[in-house]
């Protein structure tokens, strides 16, 4: 029997799947994503809610997943990069990342990505510094994030014209 | 040169990036053996201490904790390493232990090492381990540790300095005598690092049944890394492999052997199970290496037309207590001396350069190791000089450039440099940003209280290095590269390379090379690295290698295989070899492109069938070539940056509109790839002239250790980046390409630089320290 004070049972949604754990109360999201439920897309690059990687959505809204912690996800519904790609945005930015090269490394592309497909789904016609802006609290050190931006501005601007739902 | 075939010099996206962005790639943290037990490591909190005893029996005994390992105890297991190198003459550097024995000499040094189930159960432990310090006096400044009574960090060997060169040509006292124009200042460029996204980190199984070791090290080296570990833990190179997983970034970083690293390995030796170490940020900032911090004071003598008849240089660079190892970390300031007037005709050079040890932490290559440095610390001079002469800057350096006609022509320490495009560059980036126009545009702008500056930076690079760099000073480090590419009984073709792909597209330049020189479509080739089990052996990918002399490796291992093939194919339909050709995966006629016979159909009737050929002949469908660059110390490439800013005299604060750069690489396998990589590059190098320094207190105390304190550029503040090219391909090789990974961040500091005192210049104000963060312009333009 675990320890109340140390360990709680939780009930989540996953990438719509319904996962039930007990977690250690003092364990982040991210690590319960990434140790217990194998999602290793959900990178971490600094666990102070800083660089960006291992952005998730909660609830439908990009958080930090090392700033949550696993038992606070109680009764949410969590989407990783791995469940992401069902969502047309997502697709899209994939595309467009791929065609311009717009990931090096990858280590904080699927932060990047639920970034800004947040911006797709959300904003009207962005403007590229409405994109850099949006962009600015995920690290990327290969890039120089100007691929990154263009891609993100091609998806927009699908959008707008109305290609993407 | 010949051409090589399509798909060379095609802007493909890369083949493999598709698990990247799907959330399916596999870094080392995503590695989870059965059995894996997690590495914490306590680490010194003091700059400068002795260890007076350690207690270790209460985290021995917490729960989940399966072996603690102090300095003594490993030192029983690893081997001691000496981070010089013999090309460095007179360097000096004591032999180091993975943990420290007696002494820290950095805050951040590994201590003591605890193995446990989980993390969180390790790093409990370590809260449970007592040690007792004697703090001793800790030196951190450069200059300071010059001083004649600083505390000596070596005290057996009297003074605080590791490594000392001179370098000098022609009569610098003369050149000097007779300048009309000497400009002088001193120079700082902020230590800093590379903060790769993804920490490093290690993973190590032992087996004990079969003495193997296996390391999964998302590194740069993989053979130098079998080599260093079997040497220092006494095994049979036989017994260690090391495995590249995807690297989440290293620029230099993941290259040479670190202390908590080698703890890992010793604690998957001693238990025969997996150990896995993975630096968190606060780790990551104190005990990666550093680089880039240097004091210089450097002068500049020009005659009265402009022409450069003289340079001096003293550069003190920061160092840690210790050489990295095997680099030793020295390379850089070498470097900066080597390459400083470097672009130019300047007969007259004198240069010392002055390595220092202090309380730091140790410092080591970082992408274009001392390049930007040298091209800061000479384009400041230029255009400085240009300025009192009231000569246009672009004009200057008409005057002053070796021409691009010279050949085989010597910096001033000897290095030879093959040929340059510095004319051809310039002409192109005048073009391009329009500069004409954008120096009307500051004019009026200027009239208005808009502060905008354009400063240029010509830069020459150092690529595809010879065994001069490492090989030649003892360091284990291959400068060959091979490449065994196989055709496989599908038509498919299977590359293994030597060298590494950390992100920079490395794979796609082997795939495109070999898809292009075979003759097959891109989809059916496999390339396979990073594994020293079944890789050719090789250097790995640094220096801007990879392109330069593995590229070369698969060309010529691409081209025998074809010949194997088309000789195989003419006995097969009884013609002349040279009758045949491959074209997209396909034997055909030379002469009309009709097709013959399908690789899929050889490949079969090879392996499937071998009674069917004729006597006596078997055919070899695997085919290994080697290359090595051994006509330069290194290719040289060249390119000039532009940079355009906006300066706010009020608050300090500097936008950036644009950047541009003009590169000559050579032969370009993947225009987007080389632009991508030119941009990543140019990011790193302005990082570096705007926000990023490894800021420590004398005391040796580092204090942005987090990346909420130790800024990186983000999206919000960067320019766009305009690059273009000049195409100069080497004569060294028939691919005819150089390197064009570091290009980017070799110009990029100097460029921004310039800009920003080419905005203050009406103002008063000249800068010559880096980062460029509001309080010095405020200071430089006597507003605090």
């Amino acid at each position: 029997m675990e320890d109340p004070a140390t360990a709680v049972p939780i009930r989540l949604t996953v990438n719509g799947e319904v996962v039930e754990h007990t977690v250690a109360v003092r364990q982040h999201l991210a690590d319960f994503l990434r140790d217990v439920l194998g999602l290793t897309g959900t990178h971490l690059g600094c666990e102070h809610g800083v660089c960006g990687a291992c952005t998730i959505n909660l609830n439908g809204k990009p958080v930090r997943g090392c700033l949550v912690l696993a038992a606070q996800a109680h009764g949410c519904e969590v989407e990783t990069i791995e469940g992401a790609g069902r969502h047309d945005a997502v697709q899209w930015l994939q595309r467009e990342f791929h065609r311009r090269n717009a990931a090096q490394c990858g280590f904080c592309t699927p932060g990047m990505l639920i970034t800004a497909a947040d911006l797709v789904q959300h904003a009207g016609a962005p403007t590229r510094e409405d994109i850099r802006d949006h962009l600015s609290g995920n690290f990327c050190r290969c890039t120089g994030y100007q691929s990154i931006v263009d891609a993100v501005e091609a998806v927009c601007a699908a959008k707008a014209r109305g290609d993407l739902s | 040169m010949r051409a090589i075939g399509q798909p060379v010099g095609e802007a493909l996206p890369r083949v493999g990036l598709e698990r990247v962005l799907q959330g399916r790639a596999r870094y080392l943290d995503d590695i989870k053996p059965a059995r894996l037990a997690h590495l914490v490591v306590l680490r010194s909190p003091y700059a400068h201490a002795e260890i007076l005893s350690i207690d270790v029996s209460a985290a021995k005994a917490a729960p989940g904790v399966l072996c603690v390992l102090t300095g003594e105890d490993i030192a029983r297991l690893c081997k001691s390493w000496v981070g010089v190198l013999d090309t460095a003459p007179g360097m000096r550097s004591p032999p180091q232990y993975p943990l420290a024995v007696g002494r820290v000499r950095w805050q951040g040094e590994p201590v003591v090492a605890i193995a446990a189930r989980t993390r969180a159960e390790a790093e409990d432990a370590a809260e449970l381990v007592e040690i007792t310090w004697q703090e001793l006096a800790a030196v951190a400044e450069e200059e300071a540790a010059l001083e004649p009574g600083a505390p000596l960090i070596h005290p057996e060997y009297g003074s605080n300095i590791c490594y000392e060169q001179r370098v000098t040509s022609g009569d610098p006292a003369a050149g000097f005598a007779a300048a009309s124009t000497v400009v002088e200042a001193a120079f700082r460029t902020g230590r800093h690092t590379h903060v790769s996204l993804e920490p490093r980190g290690i993973l190590a199984d032992f087996n004990p049944a079969d003495r193997q070791l296996t390391v999964w090290h998302p590194g740069q080296s993989p053979h130098m890394m079998q080599w260093l570990i079997a040497r220092h833990f006494d095994l049979p190179e036989s017994s260690v492999r090391i495995v590249v997983p995807d690297v989440g970034g290293s620029f230099g970083l993941k290259i040479q052997i670190f202390g908590d690293e080698m703890a890992a390995v010793a604690a998957a030796l001693t238990l025969g199970r997996p150990v896995k170490f993975v630096a968190d940020r606060l780790e990551s900032f104190q005990s990666d290496v550093h680089a880039r911090g240097h004091a210089i004071r450097a002068r500049m003598a020009a005659d009265a037309s402009g022409h450069v008849v003289g340079i001096e240089v003293d550069d003190i660079q920061s160092f840690g207590p210790f050489g990295s190892f095997p680099r030793a970390g020295v390379g850089e300031g070498r470097q900066v001396i080597n390459l400083i007037g470097g672009p130019y005709r300047n007969p007259n050079y004198n240069a010392r350069l002055r390595v220092v040890f202090q309380n730091k932490g140790l410092c080591g290559p970082y992408r274009a190791v001392g390049h930007p440095v040298a091209c800061l610390v000479t384009e400041t001079l230029i255009e400085q000089a240009a300025r009192q002469l009231n000569i246009d800057p672009v004009e200057m350096r008409r005057r002053n450039y070796v021409s691009d006609e010279a050949r085989d022509w010597k910096l001033a320490t000897g290095a030879v440099i093959e040929q340059l495009s510095q004319q051809a560059a310039l002409e192109k980036l005048v073009s391009v940003i329009n500069y004409d126009a954008l120096r009307e545009e500051q004019r009026q702008l200027r009239a208005k209280g808009i502060f905008r500056g354009i400063g240029l930076a010509s830069f020459i690079e150092m690529t595809a290095p010879s065994a001069a760099v490492y090989g030649a000073g003892g360091a284990p480090i291959a400068s060959q590269d091979a490449c065994m590419v196989r055709l496989n009984a599908g038509g498919t073709l299977s590359c293994s390379v030597g060298i590494t792909d950390t992100g920079q597209g490395a794979a796609m330049m082997v795939a495109q090379v070999a898809a292009g020189e075979f003759g097959i479509p891109i989809e059916r080739v496999r390339v396979m690295l990073g594994d020293t089990d079944t890789m050719p052996y090789g250097g790995g990918n640094w220096g801007s290698r990879g392109t330069g002399i593995a590229g070369e490796a698969v060309l010529l291992a691409s081209r025998a295989l074809r010949d194997n093939v088309l000789d195989f194919a003419a006995r097969l339909l009884q013609c002349d070899p040279a009758t045949l050709s491959l074209r997209g995966g396909e034997v055909c006629n030379r002469s009309d492109d009709a097709p013959r016979m399908s690789l899929e159909d050889l490949a079969r009737l090879a392996y499937f069938l071998p009674d069917r050929l004729p006597p006596h002949f078997t055919p070899e469908l695997m085919v290994t070539r080697s290359y090595a660059q051994r006509s330069y110390g290194g290719l040289c490439t060249n390119g000039i940056q532009a940079s355009h800013v906006e300066v706010d005299p009020v608050r300090g604060t500097i936008k950036l509109l644009r950047h541009w750069v003009v590169e000559d690489c050579g032969t370009i396998i993947n225009p987007m790839l080389v632009d991508e990589q030119i941009r990543g590059g140019v990011v790193q190098g302005i990082g570096a002239a705007l926000y990023e320094e490894c800021l420590y207190t004398p005391e040796g105390q580092l204090g942005n250790c987090s990346l909420a304190e130790y800024l990186v550029p983000m999206a919000g503040e960067m320019p766009d980046i305009d690059v273009h090219h000049v195409e100069t391909p080497t004569r060294t090789s028939q691919l005819g390409a150089k390197g064009a990974g570091e290009a980017g961040v070799a110009g990029a500091s100097g460029a921004v630089l310039n800009a920003v005192n080419d905005a203050l210049a009406p103002l008063g104000a000249f800068l010559t320290e880096i980062p460029l963060t509001p309080e010095r312009i405020l200071r430089a333009l006597g507003k605090v």
